[in-house]
């Protein structure tokens, strides 16, 4: 069991999240930075896809009935273990009665927390993530509340002692001192401010419907994110983005990472809550292998909107996936050096 | 300059039977979006609800969305081949019966009226029917499912008698209930959760739209034939 001590703003049960079924109108929930919950789980030696807990802003205390191996990544929160500190991205042991603070992001919004074993919510519709909209899956379909008391599966105690007893834990390199493909300079960027975060775009199916203006507008300027966004979308502020041809679209399929513009001009990033049907025109979609970082960027923080090409969305995702298999060869590596020990 | 929205790669067959041009456009990495020209007909939703039907079964393919007059397919980006995806979807689209639907006929009993119908005397001011004329008209015509979205099993629904058309409220009730069956200008549709809404409620159905821990969550699929029956007297 893991005891909330202090949920925090806006804690909750997610896996990578639910798939298809956005034709019944079910959206995919999940961690939003999927690759932090990836890592995380691998580094407590589950399986990429158990579920963890998302820890939005916090400040969120943690508490652990037994001993466990636990492992947090995403945004650095300055966690505290019983007052030592302990750095993100790492994964270390604790004992039962020891408690976890993270306090508040450093930088960056979410972290994620994985548990050897995931935590062990009946699975609905295929999938331990909360659905915050519809009311399901999770800890009863809710964010985490204090005094919650959640289950820990037992399965995989043996494997995550594999990887090792010793106290100080290990780390890995986070992924945001990672480029994973070429991250070109986005205009404008060198006078911005360094909070900026680039996000590689590829033009949307209505793209050429926006003027001339808009679409230069779309790359040069930076795009606040503003405090009206959540799970559901970000929805940004800039110059308002005009199309030269107002017909208005027919109910049509949006995913995460896509980039509508409703009349008012002002665009919406949607992110993992996001409904699954949309009419605005969509004037871009987010590369899949940057979905992480949109996740990571904060409130009134802004988005600088790149221009790629297919092929570079794809040598990136590519790239992750090498950073992921780098990171399961040194697991292997350190489980085969801790079962030679006498 | 950029990368061209426009999947260029991709031939349609020229032979004379083909009646529909969809275009094709990528919608990022991992998506592609098959649109059709306007009108929406339901020729043509047949035709998109029988290709989604048979597109779940394709190598790579994680989503398949049927919208309005179009269908998006959601693929792995790395393994798939979006080019030859695409290709697959246009044959197919073109391959399909508009005239053979695969869906289910569901009956949806409705409590017309009173507490679980509060507009029903509003939709009969406003088209100068009876409520038991407006029950008549609602229950006579057969609806299709277009396509869900807004919300977990919420269908779109297309068949409403026009003469029932009303605008929706002017004040947005805070808490529609769960199973509510409301319309909403020239649309009809059931609330499957308790949620804000602004459609004029005509009654509401025991039946659960959506319920998540069926195997089957959504009472309602694209495709699927609707007729609401007036629901048996209480216990």
């Amino acid at each position: 069991m893991i005891d909330v001590i202090r949920a925090g703003t806006l804690t909750s049960i997610q896996d990578l999240g639910r798939t298809g079924l956005r034709h019944l109108g079910i959206c995919q929930s999940g961690a939003l930075d999927t690759l932090a919950l990836g890592v995380a789980n691998r580094l407590v030696g589950n399986p990429s896809h158990a579920a963890g807990i998302e820890i939005t802003i916090g400040p969120t205390v943690l508490r652990f009935t037994r001993n466990a191996r636990i492992a947090i990544t995403g945004a650095d929160f300055a966690a505290t273990l019983d007052d030592v500190p302990v750095h993100a991205w790492w994964s270390l042991p604790v004992l039962a009665g020891q408690q976890l603070t993270l306090r508040a992001p450093r930088h960056g919004m979410r972290a994620y927390l994985a548990i050897a074993g995931g935590i062990d919510v009946i699975p609905m519709l295929g999938s331990r993530s909360t659905d915050l909209q519809a009311g399901f899956g999770g800890l009863g379909g809710r964010a985490l509340r204090d005094g919650d008391r959640l289950p820990v599966s037992g399965a995989l105690q043996g494997r995550d002692l594999a990887l090792g007893p010793d106290t100080a834990g290990f780390g890995v390199k986070s992924p945001a001192l990672c480029e994973f493909g070429h991250v070109p300079v986005a205009p404008g960027a060198a006078v911005a401010s360094g909070h900026d975060t680039v996000i590689r775009v590829l033009p949307g199916p209505e793209y050429a419907s926006f003027s001339p203006a808009a679409q230069a507008a779309l790359w040069a300027n930076p795009w606040r994110i503003t405090p009206n966004s959540n799970r559901m979308g970000y929805r940004l502020a800039g110059p308002a983005l005009e199309r030269t041809e107002a017909q208005d679209l027919l109910s049509h399929a949006v995913l995460p990472g896509t980039i509508q513009v409703p009349p008012n001009g002002q665009p919406i990033v949607l992110m993992g809550d996001a409904q699954t049907a949309g009419g605005y025109p969509k004037i871009g979609a987010v590369i899949s292998a940057d979905l992480w970082r949109l996740a990571q960027a904060r409130l009134n923080a802004n988005l600088r909107f790149v221009p790629v090409e297919l092929k570079d969305a794809r040598q990136a995702l590519i790239e992750i996936g090498q950073y992921l298999q780098q990171l399961d060869l040194a697991l292997q590596m350190r489980r085969e050096r801790l079962a030679r020990r006498p | 300059m950029f990368f061209s929205p426009q999947v260029d790669a991709i031939d349609t067959p020229t032979q004379a039977a083909v009646l529909i041009q969809p275009a094709l456009m990528p919608l990022g990495d991992n998506a592609l979006v098959c649109t059709f020209a306007p009108p929406a007909t339901l020729a043509t939703q047949t035709r998109i609800w029988s290709v989604a039907h048979a597109a779940r079964a394709w190598p790579q393919v994680i989503e398949v969305v049927p919208g309005m007059n179009n269908l998006t397919l959601v693929f792995d980006p790395l393994l798939a081949d979006a080019a030859a995806l695409g290709a697959q979807l246009t044959a197919a689209l073109q391959d399909a019966d508009e005239n053979q639907s695969n869906g289910n006929i569901v009956e949806i009993p409705v409590h017309y009226g009173g507490e679980d119908g509060p507009d029903l005397e509003v939709v009969a001011r406003h088209t100068g029917l009876s409520t038991e004329e407006v029950i008549a008209r609602h229950t006579a015509a057969d609806y299709v499912v277009f396509f869900l979205g807004f919300q977990p099993g919420f269908a779109y629904l297309g068949g409403l008698d026009s003469s029932l058309a009303t605008p929706r409220r002017a004040e947005p009730r805070l808490a529609v209930p769960v199973g509510s069956v409301g319309i909403g200008g020239e649309q009809t549709g059931i609330y499957p959760a308790e949620s804000p809404g602004g459609w004029q409620l005509l009654g509401r159905t025991p039946l659960k739209l959506f319920d998540p821990s069926r195997a089957a969550p959504s009472l309602l699929a694209p495709g699927d034939r609707v007729r609401f029956t007036v629901a048996g007297g209480r216990a």
